[in-house]
């Protein structure tokens, strides 16, 4: 496999799974195999720890879970959990109600799941502690979504690769990128996992959808809400501003205008 | 080289009709069908993505001829070749498209000019490429650093195509 970065700039990842997610860190600049800067991904991974153990529908002693189960009132959870109530309640306005955490529980009521939310936030948010490292590049991938910087001279920009959704071991295209963030949402591999917070029902028929944009949170809160949006999915993203859109829909692949362009 | 020469022109003036054909239905659940295998000659399949389009083309969808913007041996049909085609003037604007072909097949198309002036116009403006399989990039030859996708779950993880861009540097 050949790879884009230039030889002579030391280049270090990590990787653990934290979240059910494989969380991917890459540092390119002269330090990036020093101990000052493996300590800062340390802390970066400590961070999304804490946030999982907050925010995980999966772990029955999470705030998100007590919320749930009744045990604990939303306006009682502490500011961090205030914070990624705002972000939801935002996200479903800007998506028209495509992304919406509070999902039909099937009994008449809603159970709170920002898991859709928290994964953008909580990387962009960790990943500031890798922005203070001066003169590095970075890059995180957690679960296929993606946060990047470059600021060293003479390296290339990151080059992304979307998934062919159909073939995992091909990509669709490549994106080379500075800085900014990239998500994919989609129905590919593990089943239909969006559901339309409109019916409770499997979402649209979109098979992936990637959005490329400043921040990973909306790009991964769009990307969703594009997933739901079906055959509408390609105009509603041209619609954003500063965001673009790829959707593979019926064998096609199509982007929104300004989506940037691969080689 | 010569027989490349005209899968590429094919391919091109395949893409160029793909770019001008008005994509207004696809925001209504339309679909630009294009079944051809790139590298063999699509004219066929994509001629009839052309008819699909009753809103209209452009009618200067004059083939282009490629040209080689690398340098690249007569000899050596395994190398990876580089075309650029000509500049074609749509109701939208210019396009140019460019193709990257190894040992004859298309792996890569990219539009490197496309109608932007009319900005957020969905209807006029998004382009569409056709998810050719043959022709996908094989991620294992394409220069990546990070892949987005759906299959980078902790249970694909060790096979993912990230575990091994990962494991470069670890």
């Amino acid at each position: 496999m050949s790879l884009s970065s230039v030889s002579a700039v030391p280049h270090q990842s990590w990787v653990r799974q934290i979240m059910g997610l494989p969380i991917s860190v890459h540092v390119r600049g002269p330090d990036a195999r020093s101990d000052l800067v493996a300590r800062r991904v340390e802390r970066m991974y400590d961070e999304l720890r804490a946030v999982d153990a907050l925010f995980s529908t999966y772990s029955p002693t999470s705030a998100v879970s007590r919320i749930n189960r009744g045990e604990l009132a939303l306006e009682d959870a502490g500011i961090v959990v205030d914070e990624v109530v705002r972000l939801c309640r935002i996200a479903r306005e800007r998506t028209d109600g495509c992304f919406d955490a509070w999902l039909p529980d099937g009994k008449g009521g809603t159970w709170f799941d920002p898991s859709g939310l928290v994964k953008g936030w909580a990387v962009e948010r960790a990943a500031r502690r890798l922005n203070l490292i001066d003169g590095h590049d970075f890059a995180v991938n957690a679960g296929g979504d993606i946060l990047l910087r470059r600021q060293v001279p003479g390296t290339q920009p990151w080059r992304v690769g979307i998934e062919d959704p159909d073939s995992p071991d091909r990509v669709l295209l490549v994106v080379p990128l500075e800085s900014g963030a990239v998500a994919t949402s989609g129905s590919a591999h593990r089943g239909s996992h969006i559901v339309d917070p409109r019916t409770g029902k499997a979402a649209g028929d979109a098979r992936a959808v990637t959005v490329v944009g400043p921040s990973l949170l909306w790009a991964d809160v769009f990307a969703t809400a594009a997933v739901v949006q079906g055959a509408g999915a390609l105009a509603w993203l041209e619609a954003l501003s500063g965001y673009e859109g790829l959707v593979v829909r019926d064998g096609t692949v199509a982007t929104t205008s300004g989506f940037p362009a691969h080689s | 080289m010569r027989r490349i020469v005209l899968a590429a022109t094919s391919t091109v003036s395949g893409l160029i009709m793909l770019f001008s054909y008005h994509t207004s239905t696809m925001g209504a659940g339309g679909v630009i069908a294009s079944g051809g295998t790139a590298g063999g000659g699509s004219t066929g399949t994509t001629g009839s993505t052309g008819t699909t389009g009753s809103t209209g083309t452009t009618g200067t969808t004059a083939a282009p001829t490629p040209s080689t913007s690398g340098s690249g041996s007569s000899s050596a049909s395994t190398a990876k070749k580089t075309y650029t085609g000509q500049s074609v003037d749509t109701r939208w604007g210019p396009v140019q498209v460019q193709i990257t072909v190894v040992a004859g097949k298309v792996t890569d198309a990219t539009a490197v000019v496309y109608p932007s002036g009319n900005g957020r116009d969905a209807e006029i403006n998004s382009y569409a490429l056709p998810i050719l399989h043959d022709e996908a990039v094989k991620a294992q030859s394409a220069k990546i650093d990070l892949v987005s996708g759906a299959t980078v779950t902790s249970d694909g993880y060790v096979q993912s195509l990230q575990s091994a861009l990962d494991a470069a540097h670890i």
